[in-house]
Parts: structure tokens; C-alpha cells; sequence
């Protein structure tokens, strides 16, 4: 369905676009590799690494407890981060981005 | 590490033959029987009354595949909740913490790190250039009658493979619970799913789900509250008085066997808390790993989530609620099976349902005053109606999800070249609705009894392999075109089915017989053995059955020369003779009350025992009938090829692979061409389809 009315390839090249871009890949890219890497510790952790999950240290709740917990943790705190940042950032920028975009047309 | 959903998806369906021995009863006693009708009764008018309601305000396309995009991002928070958290978390997780306690925890991890991927690269995008399905994004920059029907396709199998596992484990689930008859399960769920999806749409759909969220939430805190309270909340007094008790010690040791021998109550019970008393195969465990974290993010029925919101802002928040509520479920799981294990004890859950999936659902009876207590019995009634909603509510969603792609996707976009009028549309949608969920239906009673245990596990690598990599790579790769989505499409679904059907979730009839016959025979001496040191094997032993390889295992102490054991027919005589001779003591010991105690104590063993081995018997000698003249599985093979239960490690990056190969070696002018189009589009939700005004 391409829109006549709006020039793509004009905005897809306007700085602020690709200021944008360039933010939010890094960005999500950061956050992304990350979880996955936390993630993936829990397996790995709880097969070869089994004398460290058994640590007591608080009472009986043990070092594999609490990593597992941290998890939920960790992907709140990342879904609360990225919120903060879009909510802040890149909602703005986009905002300024269509406000552009929507003169030109008119 | 699928081997605990395939426990959990066995168990669902060996339920059958073990419901058949309660007389089909069911979990609830016949007197309070009325109760649980009266609690399911008042959820299916509230859900009726949600789809009359509905159903006056779906006249339009929009309206019946997004439910107007008038779905707020709060609203849709509570429903994806609502559609993720199928009867499998809801009772399968909560029971394998029951059985297995820090295993069965780790397990529901994946299942809420997967939305990390939604929430980052997926859910805007999607918001921002989707209409109604999978199909519309991939048709947006290349072709789009070639890349519909690969997406219809690939959306379909996914769904049928999830729907199937749905309907199996809902049927037997209910039979379970309220001892209603399979078919009979299968056709209700089924009527009223397709109630709802027919005449409501997404609107009565999604209320639908956040209705049993909510119930599903509710319920779990009552009972958390209820489990965790005596205990001040303090999560170490709480965890002391699980690790200390005797249940929970008794089944640690169950699990462990010789090797409990020489360990301490303590040590034992602290065990419960420690990984490795389930989840045996790392390697495994990752690949099912990669299939949550990608698949959920392909998984049809939730991409389809974000068409019902009004803008990407409210796509990021529905996320993030399902996030919070997801996450916080799970953790709840960890009381509600802890609290099982300590409560109702494994024994007793393990006895009514092997995969544990009545851990919560008796947990609710004991807090309640118990089975005999009208409290208990009422706690009972109502999980068992949440587990019922939370069925209706994920096959609605997975129904309405096939239903879009047959009638959107191949119908309005193939076969009418989108050329059809919106009220054709409308009477197509509703139609393939119908022609779905009679399938559902009919599929449904036709796997009763079946090995449905690889479905969920496959619905998702075929989800991460197939629909991922074509969706993600059209969204942010520029040389992205065409060819390589419908390579990767087909590629990545077909290894991953592919690998499943060679995998050790099938059933292979020679291992079968061959432990059928142990039973029944009894096993020949085995010769003391020598320690043995560890043994890694190569990556590609692990992975394939190939010639020469030896399985990896961990260092094996010696151990001493086993007897011969005998048969099942020659054990029961043996327990038949001691049994008599047990009961003559009793009379003697009248004037002994602790020699009394212990006599009566052997006498309800070896009873026990008696039924064990009966049991275990009758087992392998229908085996044996049922397998009579077979020795190799549906693909002929005698013993798996593919080591692994979940097929992700492979089958993920070679759909990767594909549409990145295929993209690069072909040209396609007009993905090249649309490329600015989307990439701004994605970003800014300049031109996103509008919410409809009421």
C-alpha cells in the first residue's frame, strides 16, 4: 500500500530519523543480548555449576533460589528500563519525526 | 528438559486410564458434585454475557480480528496473561515444583524471559504495520500472495499443534477433576469456544481471557496466602518448614534412590531445593530454551494480541502488564507446589495424576478444611472452573488466530486478490472460525489416548524457527526479500518437524515391550561392575544417534552384583503367601501394642505392594497386547536418531540461515523498494491502521 502523499525515502534520510535509528539499535540491542546471556546462565549454572547453587544463604533458601528469582527480577527491571527510555526518548523523537513529516505534506 | 512437559503432557493423558479406576468420579465427591456445576454455571454466563454483549458491537472486519483496536494497553495485558497461561502452567508447572521442587521452579523461568523478545523487537512493529495477522507483515514488503500463503500455512501448523495439545489435556483434565466424560469435555469446551469466537470475535475473546486472568490470579493468592501466612511471609522460615518435612523427605529419597542411602534427613530435604532431581540433559534444556525465548515472539495467537490496541505506546504497556502478571504467577507457582509437596504430599499427588497436574487443585481442597469440608470442597470447585475457563480461553485465542489466517490471509488475499467486500470478509472470518474449531473438535476426540506430549514443545520451535526468523529479518534486515522468507518459512517448520518425528517423543514400541517383558519375566543376574570415570561425548553424539558414539554420562561408582530379579506373576505369589502369614501375628501380639502397631504397619505394605505390582503387571501386559507385532516407531526407526526432545538447536538457526542465504543470492524489487516504507512505518507508526470509532 504505498502512500504517494508521503515521501519515505525522505524521512527514512532525515538525520533525526536516523538519530533515532541508530539510538534504538543500540539500545534494544544492549538490553536484548544481555537478557539472553542472563538467561541462559540459569541452565548452564544449574548443570555445570550445581556446588555454587547449593550455597545456603539466608537460612535454607540457597544461591540457586535466589538466581532463579533474580530472573523474574532481571526481566522486570528490563521491561521497566526499555518503558522509561521509549516513554522518554523515543516517543519524543518520534512525535518530532510525524510533526515534520506531516508539514511537508501539507 | 521437554521431558518435563512431556511428563507433564503424559501424565495429562495417561490421566485417562487412571481416572477409569476412580469409576470416573473424578477429583470431586459425588455430594458436592452440585457445588462445582454451580461454580462452572455462574463463569459460563459471565462469559456468555461478555459474548452477547460482544457480539452487538463485531459487524466489521476490524472489529471481529482486533476487536476495533479499541483494546486498551492494561486490557491487553491481562488478556495475553490470560491466553499464555495455558492449564499446563497453571497446574503442570505448579505440580512438577510439587514432584520436583528447584527443577520444576527453573522450568517456568523461559517462559517469562520469552517476552523480553516480544517487548523489544516484536510487539511495536508489529502494532505499527499489522492489520490483522502474521500474514499482513510479511505481505507488506514482499510478495504478498507467495508470503500469505507460506504464513497461513505456518500459522495454521502451529496452532493445530497447540490446539491439539490444548483440547487432549483439557478433556482428560476435566474428566479428572469432575469425572465428566472426555467427549463429552472436548464437545462443551468446544461449543463454547466457538460461542464465544463466532458471534464475539476478538472483542468477546479477549474479555474472555482477562476474565480467567483475573480468577487465575485471584484464586493463586488465596491460596499462596493461605500456604504462606503461618509462616509470618519470611521466605527462609517458610522454605525450613518444606525442607523439614517428612514428605518432602520421603520423596526426595524416592527420587534419588541408592544413593539417598547415606545421606542425612537434612541433607534430603534441603536436596528438594537443589537442581538436578528432573532436568537431566543441559544441551536439551538450552534448545528448549532458544525455542521459548524466539517462539513465543512467533507464536501466532499472541503476535496477533497487538493488532487489538489503538498504538504502539499501547502495545509497549500491554507487554509489560503480561510481563508482571506472568512473572508474578510464576512465582506464586513456587508456594502453590512447595506447598503441595508439603501439604497434600507427592505420594498422594503423584497417585491421583503422575505428572503432578492436581498439586494445586489438591492443595485447594486441603486448605479448604480438606475432601469431606464444604470449604474444601468449594475451594476445589472453583480452581477446577478457573482450569476450565483458562482451557476455553487459550483455544479461543488459538482458534480465532487459524481462523484469520485461513480467511484473511489465504481467502480475502489469495483467492479474492483482496478484492472482497467488507461484509464478505466478515461472513469469511466467521465461517473459518466455525470450519476451525469443528476440527479442534473432531481432532480432539480422534487423539484421545494419544502421545500428545511433543505438540506444545513443537508448536513453539516450529513458532521460533519458521515465523521468527521471516518476521524479524523482514522487519529489520534491509536485504531482506521474499525467497528467503518462504525458504526460511519451510525450512525452519520442516526441520523442526522433522527432528520431532525422529526424536525420543515418539513412542518406539521395542523399548516398550522390552520393559514390558522385564516386568512381567523378571531380569537376569547383572555382574558386579567397576567404577566408571566421566564421559563427555562430542557435540554430534549428543545430538544424533551416530555409529560409534557413546552416550556421555557422569563418573559411576562400582557397584556390587546384582541378583536376579523375578517376574511380576512370581512377586505377587511370594507377597500373597507373606500376607497370610503377617495377619496370623496379629492375634498373638494383642497384648503388645507397639509389635501390634508394626504388624498392621507391614500388613497395609505389603497390601500396597500387592496393588503395586498388580498394577504394574495389568500395565505391561496391555502393552505388550497394544504394541503386539510392532518394533519400530511411525517413522520405522527402532530407537530415536535425534537425542533431543526439542529440535530449537538446530532448527532455529538453520531458518536463520535460510532467508539470510536465499535473501542474499536472489533479488526481489519490491521487497528492495518497500524497505524505506516499513522501516519508517515500524518506527513511527506513520499510516498505522487507526482504531475504529463506535
Amino acid at each position: 500500500m504505498p502512500n504517494p502523499n508521503i515521501n519515505w525515502a525522505a524521512i527514512d534520510a532525515d538525520p533525526k530519523f536516523q538519530a533515532l535509528h541508530r539510538k534504538k539499535t543500540f539500545f534494544l540491542w544492549g538490553l536484548m543480548i544481555f537478557s539472553i546471556i542472563y538467561y541462559f546462565m540459569l541452565p548452564v549454572g544449574a548443570a555445570y555449576f550445581q556446588d555454587i547453587f547449593k550455597i545456603k544463604v539466608w537460612g535454607v533458601v540457597n544461591v540457586g533460589i535466589l538466581f532463579a528469582l533474580s530472573e523474574f527480577v532481571v526481566a522486570w527491571v528490563i521491561a521497566f528500563v526499555y518503558s522509561k527510555k521509549a516513554n522518554a526518548e523515543f516517543d519524543a523523537m518520534t512525535q518530532e519525526i510525524i510533526n515534520a513529516s506531516v508539514k511537508k505534506g501539507a | 528438559m521437554t521431558s518435563m512437559l512431556n511428563r507433564l503432557m503424559l501424565s495429562v493423558a495417561g490421566l485417562a486410564t487412571s481416572v477409569t479406576a476412580m469409576a470416573g468420579t473424578g477429583a470431586v465427591a459425588d455430594e458436592f458434585k452440585w457445588m462445582t456445576f454451580t461454580v462452572f454455571g455462574v463463569i459460563i454466563a459471565i462469559t456468555m454475557a461478555i459474548t452477547f454483549w460482544a457480539a452487538r458491537t463485531t459487524h466489521t472486519t476490524s472489529e471481529f480480528y482486533a476487536a476495533g483496536r479499541s483494546v486498551s494497553g492494561i486490557q491487553n495485558g491481562w488478556a495475553i496473561a490470560g491466553d499464555y497461561l495455558s492449564a499446563a502452567s497453571f497446574l503442570g508447572i505448579a505440580g512438577l515444583i510439587s514432584l520436583y521442587g528447584y527443577d520444576g521452579f527453573m522450568y517456568s523461568v523461559g517462559w517469562l524471559v520469552a517476552y523480553i523478545t516480544v517487548l523489544l523487537v516484536i510487539a511495536e512493529p508489529c502494532r505499527n504495520i499489522g492489520k490483522y495477522t502474521m500474514g499482513d507483515i510479511l505481505a507488506f514488503r514482499n510478495d504478498p500472495k507467495k508470503t500469505k500463503v507460506v504464513a497461513a500455512l505456518s500459522t495454521i501448523t502451529v496452532s493445530t499443534f497447540y490446539l491439539t495439545a490444548q483440547m487432549v489435556g483439557g478433556g482428560v483434565l476435566i474428566k479428572t477433576l469432575i469425572g465428566i466424560d472426555y467427549e463429552t469435555s472436548i464437545i462443551g469446551v468446544g461449543i463454547l469456544m466457538l460461542a464465544y469466537v463466532v458471534f464475539g470475535g476478538m472483542k468477546a475473546t479477549t474479555w474472555v481471557q482477562i476474565v480467567k486472568a483475573v480468577l487465575l490470579v485471584m484464586a493463586s493468592l488465596i491460596l499462596v496466602f493461605l500456604v504462606w501466612s503461618p509462616y509470618g511471609f519470611s521466605l527462609p522460615a517458610y522454605l525450613h518448614a518444606v525442607v523439614g518435612d517428612e514428605k518432602v523427605i520421603a520423596q526426595v529419597a524416592k527420587l534419588l534412590g541408592d544413593s539417598a542411602a547415606n545421606m542425612s534427613k537434612e541433607d534430603l530435604g534441603q536436596r528438594f531445593l537443589e537442581p538436578g532431581l528432573f532436568l537431566k540433559n543441559p544441551i536439551d534444556q538450552i534448545s528448549l530454551g532458544m525455542a521459548l525465548v524466539l517462539g513465543t515472539a512467533g507464536m501466532p495467537h499472541i503476535l496477533m494480541r497487538f493488532f487489538t490496541v489503538p498504538t504502539a505506546q499501547a502495545a509497549r504497556t500491554s507487554v509489560i502488564w503480561a510481563m508482571g502478571i506472568i512473572g508474578g504467577f510464576y512465582v506464586l507457582t513456587l508456594f502453590l507446589g512447595t506447598g503441595a509437596a508439603m501439604l497434600v504430599g507427592s505420594a498422594k499427588i503423584a497417585s491421583v495424576d503422575a505428572g503432578g497436574n492436581m498439586a494445586g487443585p489438591l492443595l485447594a481442597q486441603y486448605l479448604g478444611g480438606g475432601a469431606d469440608s464444604l470449604l474444601g470442597n468449594f475451594f476445589l470447585a472453583f480452581v477446577a472452573a478457573v482450569a476450565f475457563a483458562t482451557i476455553v480461553a487459550v483455544v479461543a485465542g488459538l482458534v480465532l488466530a487459524a481462523a484469520s489466517a485461513m480467511a484473511h490471509d489465504i481467502y480475502v488475499g489469495v483467492i479474492r486478490g483482496d478484492h472482497a467486500t467488507p461484509k464478505e470478509q466478515v461472513v469469511a472470518a466467521r465461517v473459518a472460525s466455525g470450519i476451525v474449531g469443528v476440527i479442534a473438535i473432531t481432532v480432539g476426540i480422534l487423539a484421545k489416548g494419544q502421545n500428545v506430549a511433543h505438540l506444545v514443545a513443537l508448536a513453539f520451535a516450529v513458532a521460533a524457527s519458521s515465523n521468527l526468523p521471516a518476521v524479524f529479518l523482514t522487519l529489520y534486515w534491509k536485504r531482506c526479500n521474499t525467497y528467503g522468507v518462504m525458504a526460511g518459512m519451510l525450512v525452519g517448520a520442516l526441520t523442526a518437524i522433522g527432528l520431532v518425528m525422529i526424536s525420543p517423543n515418539m513412542t518406539y514400541p521395542k523399548a516398550i515391550t522390552g520393559s514390558a517383558n522385564k516386568v512381567l519375566n523378571g531380569e537376569a543376574a547383572q555382574p558386579a561392575k567397576d567404577a566408571q570415570p566421566a564421559l563427555t561425548a562430542s557435540l554430534m553424539c549428543e545430538l544424533f544417534a551416530l555409529d560409534g558414539c557413546v552416550a556421555s554420562h557422569p563418573a559411576k561408582a562400582a557397584t556390587p552384583e546384582q541378583p536376579a530379579k523375578p517376574g511380576a506373576a512370581e512377586k505377587l505369589a511370594k507377597l500373597n503367601e507373606k500376607l497370610p502369614a503377617v495377619e496370623a501375628t496379629l492375634a498373638a501380639l494383642a497384648a503388645d501394642p507397639a509389635g501390634l502397631q508394626k504388624a498392621q504397619e507391614d500388613i497395609t505394605k505389603l497390601k500396597k505392594d500387592i496393588a503395586a505390582t498388580e498394577k504394574a503387571k495389568a500395565k505391561a501386559e496391555d502393552d505388550l497386547k497394544k504394541f503386539a507385532g510392532q518394533s519400530t516407531s511411525l517413522m520405522g526407526l527402532e530407537k530415536p536418531f535425534f537425542l533431543l526432545k526439542n529440535p530449537g538447536l538446530i532448527s532455529i538457526p538453520l531458518g536463520f540461515l535460510m532467508v539470510i542465504l536465499l535473501s542474499l543470492f536472489t533479488r526481489d524489487k519490491r521487497s528492495e523498494e518497500m524497505w524505506d516504507e516499513l522501516y519508517v512505518r515500524q518506527n513511527t507508526g506513520i499510516n498505522a491502521e487507526a482504531a475504529t470509532a463506535h
